[in-house]
């Protein structure tokens, strides 16, 4: 195509974001808008199957059944959550195994917060709380993005979370309630929790190079630092209702700004665990891995089965 | 034993009688019982749907968004069609 006809064609794009009109799987798109939304679509796909294995890790030890009914509920969410992104990631012509692919070889990232580990029952309870609330907090005005099968999915992700974060918060605020030991389960929790759930935001807007980019295509909505803000600023009077502490002594309520204050984030941390060295990389990966190789039998099982079953068919 | 890729298929929803079904999303199966079953626990998992169609995506034809314009054109200059287009006298009921 010349040159003349892709400039016009880009005016043409970004007036339709600028009306607030979507774009959809066959309009023309600019390449880079295409790549992104790819990059996006398939590391938050990667998140919520990645997900699934901190909670998975609990599932054999929920102290009773209604627990073990929930959280096996919540986790097939996840896993519901992946595949409606892996198929808005299809949608802009990417290959759904070489996504899957790039997880596994380490080119393509996903949620940094799974890359802790999950170390009591009150860790289900946190992540429900804390990472699922952030996770809605990112998600909502991702309702609103300008490409329509990601708006699309995400309002149905949306709707799902909301349970997710209550049975986390019921799970925290029933130990916050309990015997001394139970609540200092959950204080310990928080204490680890806290830190890592802020840094679901990503990097400072100062640090992050695809942010304007991504608010010009109406990709994203808000900053990560606004989305920060807007966490810190629901989460801290709902620790407090139920008497943990959250765990940064430079937290203060701010009167003039009418948000909180908080200290700042071990960005060191931050981009330790973004480049592998978080302290279940290594596993989380491992464990994607062994799950499509072990699991290959099963896809050509069906394979088999459907070819059986249209030959019965053919001779009946 | 194949390694192909199990086809692509759209679903569509009926989410209660009276209401026709309507485009959910899609996802990979290896035959069209088998999407059911996977379109039941994808899509209906807090029971939107009481009826689930499927179809492999690459049987679906769609209009191209670069003629739309032409495509859709004959309709915009027909205004009369709407029945907003009629003026009715003050006074006249039941229409």
């Amino acid at each position: 195509m010349e040159k003349q006809d892709i400039s016009k064609l880009e005016r043409q794009f970004q007036e339709k974001i600028d009306n607030e009109i979507k774009i959809e799987p066959k309009d023309w798109m600019p390449d880079a808008y295409r790549e992104t939304l790819i990059r996006q679509i398939s590391q938050h796909a990667h998140s919520e199957i990645v997900g699934q294995l901190p909670e998975g890790n609990w599932v054999t030890r929920a102290p009773n059944l209604r627990r073990k009914a929930v959280l096996l509920a919540k986790i097939q969410d996840e896993a519901g959550h992946g595949l409606y992104l892996y198929s808005a990631v299809e949608t802009l012509g990417a290959d759904r195994e070489e996504t899957i692919d790039d997880l596994h070889s380490g080119k393509a990232k996903y949620s940094s917060i799974f890359n802790y580990p999950s170390l009591t029952w009150a860790d289900m309870g946190m992540i429900g709380w804390l990472v699922d609330g952030a996770a809605i907090m990112n998600q909502v005005p991702l309702c609103r993005c300008s490409y329509g099968p990601y708006a699309r999915a995400m309002v149905r992700v949306c709707k799902e979370e909301s349970f997710h974060q209550r049975q986390g918060f019921e799970i925290v605020t029933k130990l916050a309630q309990g015997t001394p030991e139970q609540k200092e389960m959950a204080q310990e929790s928080l204490n680890r929790w806290w830190w890592p759930a802020l840094m679901m935001f990503g990097p400072s807007d100062k640090d992050s190079k695809h942010t304007a980019q991504s608010m010009a295509w109406k990709i994203k909505r808000h900053t990560n630092d606004e989305l920060r803000q807007m966490f810190v600023d629901v989460t801290v009077p709902q620790a407090e209702l139920i008497g943990l502490k959250v765990p940064d002594n430079d937290l203060k309520f701010n009167e003039e700004t009418g948000h909180y204050d908080f200290g700042e984030i071990n960005w060191d941390e931050f981009w330790q665990v973004v480049k592998g060295y978080g302290p279940c990389n290594k596993e989380r990966v491992e464990a994607r891995k062994k799950a499509k190789e072990e699991g290959m039998w099963i896809r050509e099982a069906a394979n088999a089965y459907a070819e059986k079953r249209a030959n019965r068919k053919k001779a009946s | 034993m194949s390694k192909k890729e199990w086809p692509l298929w759209e679903v569509f929803i009926r989410s209660k009688q009276g209401l026709s079904h309507k485009h959910a999303g899609s996802l990979r199966a290896a035959d069209a019982e088998m999407a059911i079953e996977n379109a039941r626990d994808v899509y209906t998992r807090r029971s939107e749907g009481i009826s689930i169609w499927v179809v492999e995506s690459e049987h679906v034809s769609a209009s191209s968004p670069s003629e739309a314009g032409p495509l859709f054109e004959p309709a915009n200059s027909k205004a009369y069609r709407h029945p907003t287009f009629y003026e009715v006298p003050d006074g006249i009921k039941h229409m």
